[in-house]
């Protein structure tokens, strides 16, 4: 990703002779010069003169059309996450823009690097209330890392070369850059397009400061209970590897923050498991039992603390974090480190001592006994009763081997889906998570897919998220794509339920949903599908799921009133984690 | 930087070094109003250097939260830098004008001690009405509309607070540092950081 920022590029073919185009073509020309390959998009009577440009540039900018616009932001969310690239959206003005505001907000909250273009109505309208006009800007400020609204053709080149290198560069973001149609429809001289890397009033890497690495150097070699707390942060700043290193040579037992899973291979010997409310038992009582808290790429999240005021106060805490405004913004850092923790990392790897912690690590280990013994064996490997959730993503990861990529939607499915699924690599779990949109994981599924065509992508979705965004069965049916699409149905919303459960005394407040048949729905769309409520039948529909050529939904009926367990009851403590 | 216990409430001037671009108002803005902040007072302005705006924004609140709310004004791009103070770090100054009936003043000499008294120079007489313009911290300005009052106050209006930096050096060698491509290694940013003597605490 920072690869492509210090790469300089202009077109050559560009150079010697300004050319006179539109607008329009300008930034098809720029998004292949930020090798854009793939736009989801939507269009409309605001961005047409683009549309119109890209019926030329077919065959460079792989277009695909959406069945609506927050379909095609989670599309675009879905391909960065896999990718690594920024995402590309398409929208029109008005409606078509208002669309993807769930999608800016829910990108911005995960860091994911998103560009999005709307049209826009002709300048010389803005403010009159014009067909189709809202003021997508200001409505999208609080949602976006930057935005700006174009009205003459000559800015978009420097717009887009702005919004790219502000998208991907430090903490990543989503940006938008808002097109009036004046401006689309606009002959300039177009003198060749320079990528952005330095912007004066932005700087998207804090300096390192050494003494404050060897601050934590120096917790960390007199630690006699350290704990890695790993988040998304690593995989944006593609430091798995330094990131392995480091605590290998520490010998640091590491959970992860559901943005971070998949960083680390899910059976790495350090590797304890998932932080939070639902997160693993271990981790979660040892917070409050550590001496030292290394937490890198990730901003304590209230889902992974609980109650603050009983979070791992005994500890001294090191925090690695690109954003400085992350710093002591929920926990206090005793040491922060800021940067980029691919130059942070192996920085401090260098000053630590090489050691073990083999009996604190033990510890964790026990726990994890302890919660295999009172949850995870009866959720994995139920002898009796109904399909439960976890035996599906354990029967799944049997096949898959964690080779493929999981795309999870949001409630009880999106919990068991992070905390069992087996992931070998890095970019495999995708996910809403900051923002928890239910209906994410299908149009995500797509973008990911994408992203990473060499993978499989398996969405796994609950019957009420899916019935968020199943139109976007229309986009799987028109473009090919090959997404396997798991539905755990129990007939409710319920994480939902869970909580009228367990908090409200069983009030079951509409969260029972009724579905259609979704065999019959895919089948309407031409893909094929599968619906069992057998344990029996249950490893081979997985397998035909996988081995289908294209996609293939599989709804697997699932018990009806399963709690994910454990949980950090909302106010309690991290150590307060409940197993039942 | 205050002394004070960070839990109690106090005023803090907040200074944002800017880039001139549309929008960044509302940016800025709703950093406070998504926290149900209200801005005492702000006021835009150009800076010592050409180009470069300066945001002087006046809130009530811990310094906790003012550390918070600086970082994510200084994270937004076109923001080059934020400052925050208390009132002993900076030299402040509102301005007031006040719209009083010019007989009442021809008529009462003692308004026109009072006025006086209270530093109010008049910048408009017309036969109808007269304005006078104070300069001042709060209380002053404030003291005069007391004043006034009785003899028949038309019209107020108080400016936003302007504030000086009495520890700044001014701006632009910081700027300098961030036109440089690849700022060296002695350009200490994170300065929020500094407070602490070994190992940092806030
Ligand atoms: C857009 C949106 N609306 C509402 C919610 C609140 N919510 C969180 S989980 C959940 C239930 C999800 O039900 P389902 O998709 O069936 O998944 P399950 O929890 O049953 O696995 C709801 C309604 C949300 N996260 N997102």
């Amino acid at each position: 990703m920072n690869l492509m920022l210090t790469k300089e590029k202009q077109a050559p073919e560009l150079l010697d002779k300004v050319k006179t185009i539109s607008g329009a073509e300008a930034l098809l020309i720029a998004l292949l010069e930020e090798e854009v390959d793939t736009i989801f998009g939507y269009p409309g009577g605001a961005i047409m003169p683009i549309y119109d440009a890209l019926y030329d540039y077919r065959d460079r900018l792989n277009h695909i059309l959406v069945r609506h616009e927050q379909g095609g932001i989670h599309a675009g969310q879905g391909y960065a996450r896999s990718s690594g690239k920024a995402g590309v959206v398409f929208a029109t003005s008005g409606p078509g823009a208002t669309n993807l505001v769930t999608g800016l907000a829910d990108a911005l909250i995960d860091s994911t690097p998103l560009v999005c273009i709307t049209g826009q109505v002709f300048a010389h309208l803005l403010g009159t209330d014009a067909f189709q006009e809202t003021d997508i800007v200001n409505i999208t400020t609080p949602v976006t890392k930057w935005n700006y609204q174009v009205t003459d053709a000559s800015e978009i080149p420097d717009a887009v070369a702005k919004a790219f290198h502000i998208a991907r560069s430090g903490r990543p973001g989503p940006v938008l850059i808002d097109i009036a149609k004046n401006a689309q429809i606009q002959k300039f001289d177009f003198k060749g397009y320079t990528s952005c890397k330095h912007i004066r009033s932005y700087r998207p890497k804090p300096i390192v400061r050494q003494e404050y690495i060897q601050q934590a150097a120096e917790l960390i070699n007199n630690a006699k209970k350290p704990f890695v707390l790993w988040g998304q942060g690593v995989m944006l700043g593609s430091a798995e590897q330094e990131f392995k290193t480091f605590i290998e040579k520490a010998g640091i037992p590491a959970a992860w923050t559901i943005m971070g899973a998949g960083a680390l291979p899910s059976d790495h010997p350090l590797n304890v498991g998932m932080l939070g409310m639902h997160g693993n038992y271990g981790p979660n009582v040892l917070t409050n039992e550590c001496d030292v808290l290394i937490a890198i790429g990730m901003r304590f999240d209230d889902r992974v603390t609980g109650r603050l005021d009983k979070y791992a106060k005994q500890a001294q805490v090191i925090h690695l974090d690109i954003d400085p405004s992350e710093i002591s913004k929920n926990v206090k850092a005793t040491v922060p480190v800021w940067g980029d923790c691919k130059e942070t990392l192996p920085m401090l790897t260098e000053l630590i001592e090489a050691t073990a912690h083999t009996e604190w690590l033990e510890k964790f280990r026990r726990y994890e006994q302890e919660e295999i013994k009172e949850v995870i064996q009866d959720e994995l490997f139920p002898a009796t009763g109904e399909i439960t959730m976890g035996e599906v993503i354990q029967q799944l990861n049997e096949l898959t081997k964690g080779e493929a990529i999981v795309v999870s939607d949001v409630g009880q499915h999106q919990m068991v889906a992070c905390r069992y699924a087996k992931l070998n690599h890095t970019r495999s779990n995708i996910t809403s998570g900051g923002l928890g949109t239910m209906g994410f994981a299908l149009p995500a599924a797509i973008g990911a897919k994408f992203g990473a065509l060499d993978r499989t992508v398996v969405a796994v979705i609950g019957d009420g998220g899916f019935q968020m965004t199943l139109q976007e069965l229309g986009t799987i049916m028109q473009s090919g794509v090959d997404v396997k699409i798991l539905i755990l149905n129990n007939q409710f919303l319920g994480m939902v339920r869970q909580w009228q459960e367990l908090f409200q005394d069983k009030r079951y407040s509409f969260v029972d949903i009724t579905s259609p048949d979704f065999v019959t729905v895919a089948s309407g769309y031409g893909i094929a599908g599968k619906s069992i409520s057998e344990r029996e039948g249950l490893k081979e529909a997985l397998q035909e799921m996988l081995s289908h050529k294209g996609s293939f939904l599989l709804e697997v009926m699932v018990t009806k009133e399963n709690n994910v367990f454990p949980m950090v009851p909302q106010g309690s403590s991290v150590s307060e984690i409940r197993l039942k | 930087m205050s002394t004070q216990h960070p839990i109690e409430k106090q005023e803090f001037t907040i200074t944002v070094y800017t880039e001139n671009q549309i929008g960044l108002l509302n940016r800025i803005a709703i950093i406070f109003s998504r926290r149900k902040i209200n801005i005492e007072s702000l006021n835009t302005s150009p800076s010592e250097i050409e180009g470069i705006h300066r945001f002087t924004i006046l809130i009530h609140e811990t310094e906790e939260v003012v550390r918070k709310v600086a970082s994510q004004i200084e994270k937004q791009v076109e923001v080059l830098k934020v400052y925050y103070n208390t009132n002993e770090d900076v030299i402040w100054q509102e301005m007031a004008l006040y719209k009083v009936p010019t007989d009442v003043i021809a008529e009462k000499a003692l308004v026109e001690r009072l006025l006086r008294e209270n530093g109010a120079r008049a910048v408009v007489i017309r036969k109808d009405y007269t304005v006078f313009e104070t300069t001042g911290h709060r209380e002053e300005t404030e003291n005069l509309i007391n004043v006034l009052q009785p003899y028949g106050l038309i019209e107020f209006v108080r400016s936003a607070r302007i504030a000086i930096i009495k520890g700044s050096e001014g701006f632009h060698r910081k700027l300098q540092e961030f036109e440089k491509r690849e700022p060296g290694h002695d350009v200490v940013e994170n300065e929020y950081l500094n407070k602490g003597d070994k190992v940092f605490t806030m």
